[in-house]
């Protein structure tokens, strides 16, 4: 029998505790000067990947294929691993007695900082598996450059995350290719999830004063620099899908970093939050 | 109607270094490279595994279970066919 998601790890939060006791000094952790810049960044990467794995994970049960449905549940959970892990940091530099968890089930929707891109309805399998790629992507040369990020905390989690989105980003990018250079409809389902979410795109791009103030401070990259990166391997991905770049501008849709929301970031928070509110405290 | 449906494939996945490829089960995909990582994501999600092997089920050929007596009864209690009367020495590790 194939394994199930095995989404109840009873323990999680405390194993994360006793990991987050047992991590290195970092001198970025405690500076005043830094924290809201570097709490609101750290949001950022939290909730993009809290969001994106909700988002992915409403298809469990509704997988196209068994396959696909277990290969898509594997994703949603690795980037609610990596949540744990931003949002642990975000909480720990907040320094107001707040928790991971607390951030992710008891902020309201206007206080998240995730792209817009991310919060987008799955659509059908097209759109989901475009979006995907195309964060994928980004998260890729993202991770990457943390890696050597200054602060040591911060590059061990993308060491650790990078691992897992590697494996997101082969397997996301072969199927965007399988499916654009598949049938006649496939190709133009995938056409058409580019159409819908490419002007979403350009937001994982635009720096803001958040960005710059962690690129200064060594802890990120300059957004800037990994856009060549991201375009050239969906310059290449696309070809090969034989899918075309649209025209219309890729940075249409922005603002979800500042917590400017679609209206369909609402639904997601009101259902991922509903336990937390309607029986608060409550654990497994 | 029929519907199209890819096609099946075996699953073997070696456990750790050493020990032989196991078969685990069996799953769909449309080609050997899908395969692998379908079997990736549903057979080795708990680290079960160092090596995938997919081969497609169309290309076993099995013993017919009608043949069963004449294939396996033959070799019911014939105990000096097992190599029980040898000690294997300890550095010899895992055969």
């Amino acid at each position: 029998m194939p394994s199930l998601p095995n989404a109840a790890t009873p323990d999680v939060a405390r194993l994360a505790e006793r990991a987050a006791a047992a991590q290195s000094h970092d001198p970025h952790v405690a500076d005043v000067a830094l924290k809201p810049a570097f709490f609101d960044w750290l949001c950022r990467m939290g909730d993009n990947s809290l969001i994106l794995g909700h988002r992915i994970s409403e298809w469990c049960g509704h997988g196209p294929v068994l396959e696909e449905d277990i290969a898509l549940a594997n994703t949603a959970l690795d980037l609610i691993g990596h949540t744990q892990m931003w949002l642990g940091l975000a909480a720990e530099v907040e320094d107001a007695g707040r928790s991971a968890d607390e951030l992710a089930f008891l902020r309201d929707a206007m206080k998240f900082r995730n792209l817009k891109l991310v919060e987008l309805p799955n659509g059908d399998m097209a759109v989901t598996l475009m979006r995907e790629f195309l964060f994928d992507a980004f998260h890729f040369e993202l991770l990457t450059a943390l890696t050597k990020s200054s602060s040591p905390r911060v590059a061990e989690i993308a060491a650790k995350a990078l691992k897992e989105v590697s494996y997101h980003l082969e397997r996301s990018s072969d199927l965007v290719v399988r499916l654009g250079d598949g049938t006649e409809e496939s190709h133009n389902r995938m056409q058409a999830a580019l159409n819908k979410v490419w002007g979403y795109t350009g937001e994982m791009f635009a720096a803001d004063a958040v960005d710059e103030a962690v690129a200064e401070a060594g802890i990120a990259p300059a957004l800037a620099d990994l856009l060549p990166l991201w375009q050239r391997t969906v310059g290449e991905v696309l070809d090969e899908a034989t899918l075309s770049q649209p025209e219309q501008r890729f940075d249409a849709q922005t603002g979800g970093k500042q917590g400017r929301h679609t209206e369909h970031l609402g639904y997601i928070v009101a259902e991922m939050q509903f336990l937390q509110r309607a029986y608060p405290g409550a654990s497994w | 109607m029929t519907k199209k449906e890819w096609p099946l494939w075996e699953i073997f996945i070696r456990g750790q270094h050493g020990l032989n490829h196991r078969h685990v089960g069996s799953l769909h995909a449309p080609d050997a490279e899908m395969a692998i990582k379908n079997a990736r994501d549903v057979y080795t999600r708990r680290k079960e595994g160092v090596s995938i092997w997919v081969v497609p089920s169309s290309a076993i050929t099995a013993s017919a279970p009608s043949e069963k007596g004449p294939l396996f009864d033959p070799a019911e209690s014939k105990v000096y066919r097992h190599p029980t009367f040898f000690d294997i020495p300890d550095e010899v590790g895992h055969m």
